[in-house]
């Protein structure tokens, strides 16, 4: 009778011509309103989508900043500035870029993190967790490409450093840091490669590998802060007693939780866009120099734990050898932890007391790779090196000692 | 009746979070549709182009560049003048009826301020194919009643001497006159008709 | 101005860097050289001086290639007509940039360098760098221009605000006692300029300011729309809370 009865029986017919067709409906159930997650979600657990809502921003963003950024030694730096002054709105487009590769990885950083507290890296969430490693690589290799492109003197020799890394290779290396570069120095070729490899290659990858990680999510279920698989109570609808669906109710959570963290957002972008020279840096703001290093060379931030590691090896193969293994040694994670509690709430203080002297060591180490590397500087990396080490090394023996707190059946508030 | 009420509170909170969030996507929106905008670089460069016609003699044809696009600065004999209301029944828009062809002192009988300095674009309202000058009168290819004027040679488009399109060619408007003005009498500038240069 | 510092420091305490914080708020304290400009880029006036003073001073060897001068003539509130006769040289249109005319090569050979271009330069250096650098020039005869730096030692840089400043000196103490670096004690007057040191004060300021605003022209609006966008989201943030209670209204 009335003319929204008329639509929505045509708009169910149009569903219903799409599902003969393509599994709308069906995905819709098995990754929203039927997918059944812990009530019990604290804020740790909004990183995880926090870290597709900022993909996204960069997607968005790098998309319209190719459109006025020019990949050559000779106009790039120029066309940052350009983009700067000259383009509508331009400078917030590459502000909200800048400040979206160091919230991607504030966010991977503190979505791991939680992984660590909670064991989510545990059977049967190894492979999860591994493919969460892959992105934590290509996320990496993401930032150190578009790292280059604004052409500064610290994206120049910043490329240099890590290129020349390369370089500690017994045998290879000289030769493998000159194909990486395809030149005898950081050039127009090399800006040109990493400019495709940062914008179309490892960001295909990466979002391929987010795809795979969400799967393999909905296959497990999701942790939750007591550490307890809520599908092994389930009541006679089939559903899990502690769980209730993905939407509407985590989604009315998380949308909560991305707004907070947009404002936080905002504040940098538009009130502190350079971070005081952590999220851009003040040797950033003069063109590539091939003749004149900064006084004072530092990785943007999200990588200054690792540099630090590196510069604490007194030998340069060393260095880069541990620096490697450093992140190398999360992917073994779900097999060095022998513990069969996942949640630190009822975890031994073997576990908390680890964890927490590796936490300290990582934001330590993070900020010693700021710092010059002299004297005590380097003597305190040396320590926090070890520490982070013992973490993982020693993991096997204190995970098996650990005398943990019984685990309760069903999720507590 | 608590249910009904917790019904429209969350049915409007529902409505109130998507409107507010289709607000906030609308806006988010400006800057990436607005940076497609030409840029201060495109306006510097697309900044209005002074040309001496002091050396133009008549029937020349002098050709500038402004914004990318032709711009054609013919100066009329008075026998070129003299054609322009003969063939006005064979035009589709004699009077430059079209106010978005011209400004609005060029909408007269000779498309232009001063009557004998023709200023177009050279740009054929087709497809946009640069027309040749054919000032020749009568030749074997356009006929013998060709009162000289401007014909593209891709798809045929005719125009007269003063840039006004014939009836039944492809292009349906006139050449479009951009705005200009007159610094002295030797001196136009092509792109802007109002202020200091 | 001071919520503008509030938020900045708020952010970086989040960072879990306090020290960006100081850094931010101007060089460490008790250091020599770091007093900070405290100039404010808000103040149009200030900026149209800080742009004159850098036409007839900085401009004719440095340039600031990404500035336009009809950008600059909107933000500092001139019109076309003031912009042209004060700041544009002849010859120039409103939409060109702020380069200069020396070929490079002639400026290596003058200045053993090529003087850099000014635009970024409040953010490469920071602009406690530059306002302690414009104030501690002082006569040194052994340099081929007369004059060293205490920011920026052996300079090619020359004096050139000398007639306004006046000519100093550098007094150091102990005045070439053995074993020890020369610690500099205060600047000497020697020869005074058109300015007292209030008023040159005020110019180097502007001329900071000046410096401050073309390394980020758009800085001001930055923030003007920044309070706007989290005043959104705060509205946002409300109706998506109430929501949120109103859904889990239904877990138990």
């Amino acid at each position: 009778m009335s003319i929204s009865n008329t639509w929505g029986r045509r708009l169910t017919a149009f569903g219903e011509w799409i599902d003969a067709r393509f599994p709308m409906t069906k995905m819709i159930k098995e990754h929203a309103t039927e997918y059944y997650a812990a009530k019990n979600f604290n804020f740790w657990y909004g990183f995880g989508v926090l870290a597709m809502v900022v993909l996204v921003i960069q997607i968005l963003t790098g998309i319209f900043l190719t459109m006025s950024y020019k990949p050559a030694a000779a106009d790039a730096f120029a066309s940052v500035e350009y983009i700067m002054r000259d383009v509508d709105w331009g400078w917030l487009i590459r502000y909200t870029h800048s400040t979206g590769a160091s919230a991607f990885f504030i966010v991977v950083y503190l979505h791991m993190f939680r992984a660590l507290m909670y064991g989510s890296y545990k059977k049967p969430r190894e492979l999860l967790w591994l493919i969460g490693m892959f992105i934590y690589a290509a996320l990496m290799a993401e930032a150190f490409f578009g790292y280059l492109l604004p052409w500064g003197n610290m994206s120049y020799w910043g490329a240099q450093v890590i290129v020349s890394l390369f370089g500690a290779l017994p045998g290879v290396g000289e030769g493998l840091a000159e194909w990486i570069r395809g030149d005898y120095y950081i050039s127009d070729i090399t800006l040109n490669r990493f400019f495709a490899f940062h914008v179309i290659a490892v960001p295909l990858a990466l979002v391929m590998l987010v795809v795979v990680h969400i799967l393999a999510l909905h296959e497990t279920g999701s942790n939750n802060p007591d550490g307890i698989e809520i599908k092994e109570h389930k009541g006679s609808d089939g559903i899990p007693l502690d769980g209730i669906a993905f939407h509407p109710y985590h989604t009315s959570k998380d949308l909560v939780i991305i707004i907070i963290f947009l404002i936080v957002f905002a504040m940098v972008v538009f009130f502190a866009p350079d971070m005081g020279g952590y999220f851009l840096e003040h040797a950033n703001f003069e063109a590539a120099d091939r003749l004149k290093t900064p006084e004072h060379i530092a990785p943007v931030w999200y990588f200054t734990p690792f540099y630090a590691i590196l510069r604490a090896v007194p030998s340069k193969l060393g260095g880069v050898l541990l620096m490697g293994l450093a992140v190398g040694l999360l992917f073994f994670l779900p097999w060095l932890d022998r513990c069969r509690v996942k949640s630190i709430r009822y975890r031994g203080w073997f576990f908390k007391f680890a964890l927490g002297v590796f936490t300290v060591s990582f934001i330590a180490l993070g900020y010693l790779g700021l710092q010059p590397a002299t004297g005590v500087y380097t003597n305190l990396a040396r320590l926090f090196t070890l520490l982070y080490f013992a973490f993982f090394l020693l993991m096997p023996l204190y995970t098996s000692w650990e005398k943990t707190k019984p685990v309760p059946e069903r999720v507590t508030k | 009746m608590t249910d009904d009420l917790n019904k429209s509170r969350r049915k409007f909170l529902s409505v109130a979070t998507a409107v507010t969030g289709g607000i906030g996507a609308a806006f988010a929106a400006v800057p990436f549709v607005a940076s497609f905008r030409p840029s201060a670089r495109a306006q510097a460069l697309g900044v209005p182009v002074e040309v001496d016609i002091g050396k133009l003699e008549e029937g020349g044809l002098l050709k500038v560049e402004w914004r990318g696009q032709p711009v054609w600065i013919l100066r009329r004999t008075p026998a070129m003048l003299d054609t322009l209301p003969a063939i006005a029944t064979e035009l589709a828009d004699p009077d430059s009826e079209q106010v978005e062809q011209q400004p609005e002192y060029a909408r007269n009988a000779h498309r232009s301020i001063n009557p004998e300095v023709l200023v177009v674009i050279g740009s054929c309202t087709h497809l946009g194919c640069a027309p040749t000058e054919r000032f020749d009168v009568g030749p074997a290819d356009l006929g013998a009643d060709w009162p000289g004027g401007f014909y593209c040679p891709c798809h045929g488009s005719k125009f007269d001497l003063s840039g006004r399109v014939y009836k039944s060619v492809p292009a349906p408007l006139n050449l479009k006159v951009p705005p200009y003005r007159y610094i002295s009498d030797s001196r136009i500038l092509i792109g802007s008709d109002t202020g200091a240069a | 101005m001071m919520l503008r510092r509030m938020i900045r420091c708020l952010l970086m305490g989040i960072a879990a860097l306090p020290l960006a914080c100081f850094a931010a708020g101007g060089g460490e304290a008790g250091d020599l050289f770091s007093d900070p400009p405290n100039n404010d880029v808000s103040d149009v006036a200030s900026l149209q001086r800080g742009a004159k003073y850098f036409v007839n001073y900085c401009l004719g060897c440095h340039s600031a290639k990404y500035v336009r001068y009809n950008r600059l003539a909107e933000d500092l509130e001139l019109s076309e007509t003031q912009l042209i006769e004060n700041l544009m040289f002849t010859g120039l249109r409103p939409f060109d940039t702020m380069d200069i005319a020396m070929p490079p090569d002639d400026a290596a050979r003058w200045f053993g360098q090529q003087p850099p271009d000014l635009s970024l330069i409040s953010r490469s250096r920071g602009t406690t760098y530059l306002y302690n650098f414009l104030h501690t020039f002082y006569q040194d005869e052994s340099s081929p221009t007369g004059a060293d730096n205490m920011v920026l030692p052996s300079t090619s840089m020359p004096h050139v605000l000398w007639e306004l400043q006046g000519v100093q000196r550098a007094v150091f103490e102990p005045a070439g006692e053995s074993g020890r670096e020369p610690e500099f004690k205060e600047f000497e007057l020697v020869q005074p300029g058109l300015l007292s040191e209030a008023e040159y004060d005020e110019v180097v300021r502007d001329i900071v300011n000046f410096l401050d605003y073309i390394g980020e022209p758009m800085q001001l609006k930055r923030e003007a729309l920044g309070y706007r966008v989290v005043a959104f989201l705060l509205v946002f943030l409300l109706f998506a809370l109430l929501l949120k209670r109103e859904i889990w209204s239904d877990v138990h």
